[in-house]
């Protein structure tokens, strides 16, 4: 069933919902069950989540015999940046994910309703937040932890049949991420990040369909048959190579993102249209796997090229 | 006074992304003074353009203090603010989100890290800088409590306002807080308006650090000492809030006062024009803050009222 979860009315003749569907067991509830919350959206251009929110729904519904506790699904937290090919909430130039856990009492719009998101999450069993990268960057099906909540959460992470699990160091900014207001508060939140924005790759939100079964499955929640999950490398950050472009221009890509690459090998070249000519050439400072691969071509100086798992 | 480029980035098709600086004086790293950071702090621009004026002046006049210098950095983001977008062009995060940089990071991390590293050595670092809630303000000196902050040296500027901030976690990544943290005593100056001019209020933004420039003995400057500042938390002002949506029609003033349940503002039905909601002050008190755009959303702070003691 379909609950508004929290409702700002906007100047002209328009409402903004947050929605979520509920779908509980065929039996109805008998009040102990367990919920998983599947949340995706609060990046407008990240819409990798958009087909797992479908797929999921559409498996349990082939099985509904199989479901034996609560799944909430919220595919857009931030309903205008969706509708509007924004990432952040328009109107403000916000980030919806550097304002949580939000405020009722003194904030902007997108503020309430941040506080009215994290008040419907709280208490579920486990939360899996699906992102998406940016336009610029694709990425391999990846869960990322903070590394407080790393012995809590890796565990769950290995079910959910990604290739990587990157827990990373506690960075105080990230304190105002939905995940970190949840974990803090005693309600477990995965984030999963795959993919590209502005675009579907299909075959990871296969991918992650199957592994959230092998978590529902683990936590009770669903008791139909289950793949077996991949076993993804578990890594720190100093694992991980950044490598920014040196100078501004644009950049054509030599590897193929998700595999491996040997030291001193070409990532890629850094070009000058107007001369015709390579500005500079990337190559690879460690063996490793290419987890992160510059998708959008026109970079500045400092622009992420690619992510490196040292291996 | 002496131009410096204090980073420099290029693009590919582009002119340099240059930031520089105007120095005033010799010696000591006394004050910096930031101007704007995001593409739409055209107020900011134009008050540190008024400021570099009568720095030259009071240069030219042998009134900065013997061994003291002063820097003023007009514009940090010219890619953004010459085509008038907010943030970063290509990738759009913020520059005041980046601090205290890194060299070899994301672009914005480099322009960050290119700017501090240039300003951190100063004893004083001012911003003027703007919120992103629109609306309207009473002149303020806004400081971080980081342990660190001194309310007293705040009063110098004689701003009718020193408005004292609890960091929330993304704040930890501006300009105003790493300054503080790292080195000294940082300032943030609000003027009233960002995208657009207001001229009043930015001279009086450029009065307020020449005053607290003479103050604090770094230069001579003989104008009047402003208001006796009054030490405000922010949480403890009071927000009115919208209960509906539609066209806002507001009454109430910044830095007037209002009586408790004097009427502040109208929300109208913006396609029948009747009147939706009286919003009504819940105290009495002085208007700080005033929502300024003709719309606005339900759950909104529409305006922040200083209480009367």
């Amino acid at each position: 069933m379909v609950h508004v979860v929290a409702e700002v009315e906007l100047p002209v003749d328009e409402k903004l919902k947050i929605y979520k569907n509920r779908l509980i067991p065929e039996a109805g509830l008998c009040g102990d069950e367990k919920r998983i919350s599947i949340v995706t959206g609060t990046h407008g251009d990240e819409l990798e989540g958009q087909y797992v929110c479908y797929e999921l729904q559409r498996r349990i519904q082939e099985g509904k015999e199989h479901l034996k506790g609560i799944v909430d699904i919220y595919p857009a937290l931030n309903p205008l940046g969706i509708d509007s090919i924004t990432r952040g909430v328009p109107g403000f130039d916000l980030d919806m994910n550097r304002i949580f856990p939000g405020n009722t009492e003194s904030g902007a719009m997108p503020e309430y309703i941040a506080a009215g998101i994290v008040e419907d999450l709280s208490g579920s069993d486990m939360c899996v937040d699906i992102h998406a990268s940016n336009i610029f960057l694709k990425e391999i099906p990846q869960v990322r932890i903070n590394e407080k909540d790393r012995r809590k959460l890796v565990p769950y992470a290995k079910l959910l049949n990604i290739d990587y699990v990157w827990v990373h160091s506690a960075a105080t900014v990230l304190e105002s991420t939905l995940a970190y207001s949840l974990n803090s508060t005693g309600t477990p939140m995965l984030v999963v990040e795959q993919g590209v924005g502005m675009r579907l790759t299909r075959e990871y939100g296969d991918q992650l369909v199957d592994g959230i079964f092998v978590l529902m499955k683990k936590l009770g929640i669903w008791d139909g048959k289950v793949i077996k999950p991949k076993k993804p490398i578990v890594s720190k950050d100093g694992m991980v190579s950044f490598i920014n472009a040196p100078e501004s221009g644009i950049f054509v890509p030599e590897v193929v993102h998700s595999n491996r690459i040997k030291k001193d090998e070409l990532i890629g070249n850094i070009i000058d249209p107007l001369n015709g000519r390579i500005l500079n050439s990337i190559l690879s400072p460690v063996n490793g796997l290419v987890f992160t691969l510059r998708e959008y071509p026109v970079v500045n100086k400092g622009s992420l090229i690619a992510r490196i798992l040292e291996m | 006074m002496r131009k410096k480029i204090l980073y420099e980035l290029s693009s590919i098709y582009r002119d340099n992304l240059r930031i520089k600086g105007y120095i005033f004086g010799k010696g000591e790293k006394s004050a910096c003074v930031v101007g704007a950071i995001r593409g739409n702090e055209v107020q900011q621009l134009y008050a540190c353009a008024q400021l570099v004026k009568a720095l030259k002046e009071i240069e030219k006049a042998g009134k900065i203090k013997e061994g003291k210098s002063v820097m003023v950095v007009p514009c940090v983001n010219t890619y953004s603010i010459n085509i008038n977008k907010r943030f970063y062009p290509i990738d759009n995060t913020d520059i005041n989100r980046m601090f205290p940089g890194y060299n070899q990071g994301e672009t914005t991390q480099r322009i960050a890290a290119g700017l501090f590293d240039t300003i951190q050595d100063y004893k004083i670092g001012i911003q003027f800088a703007s919120f992103y809630m629109p609306g309207e303000f009473i002149p303020h000196v806004r400081m971080m409590r980081t342990g660190y902050e001194k309310k007293e040296l705040a009063k110098e500027f004689g701003l009718p306002y020193v408005v004292i901030r609890d960091p929330k976690p993304y704040d930890t990544t501006t300009l105003n807080y790493n300054w503080q943290i790292w080195n000294g005593q940082s300032f943030s100056i609000y003027t009233s308006e960002t995208d657009k001019l207001d001229i009043d209020n930015a001279m009086q933004a450029v009065r307020a650090v020449l005053n607290f420039l003479d103050k604090e003995g770094i230069l001579e400057y003989q104008g009047h000492d402003g208001y006796i500042s009054r030490v405000i938390n922010e949480n403890e002002m009071v927000p009115v809030k919208s209960k509906n949506a539609g066209i806002f029609e507001g009454f109430a003033q910044v830095n007037k006062s209002v009586q408790k349940g004097e009427l502040m503002a109208y929300i109208i039905d913006p396609y029948e024009g009747n009147i939706k909601e009286r919003v009504m002050a819940p105290c009495s008190g002085t208007v700080f803050f005033a929502h300024d755009t003709p719309m606005t959303y339900n759950n909104t702070v529409l305006f922040k009222i200083i209480e009367e003691s």
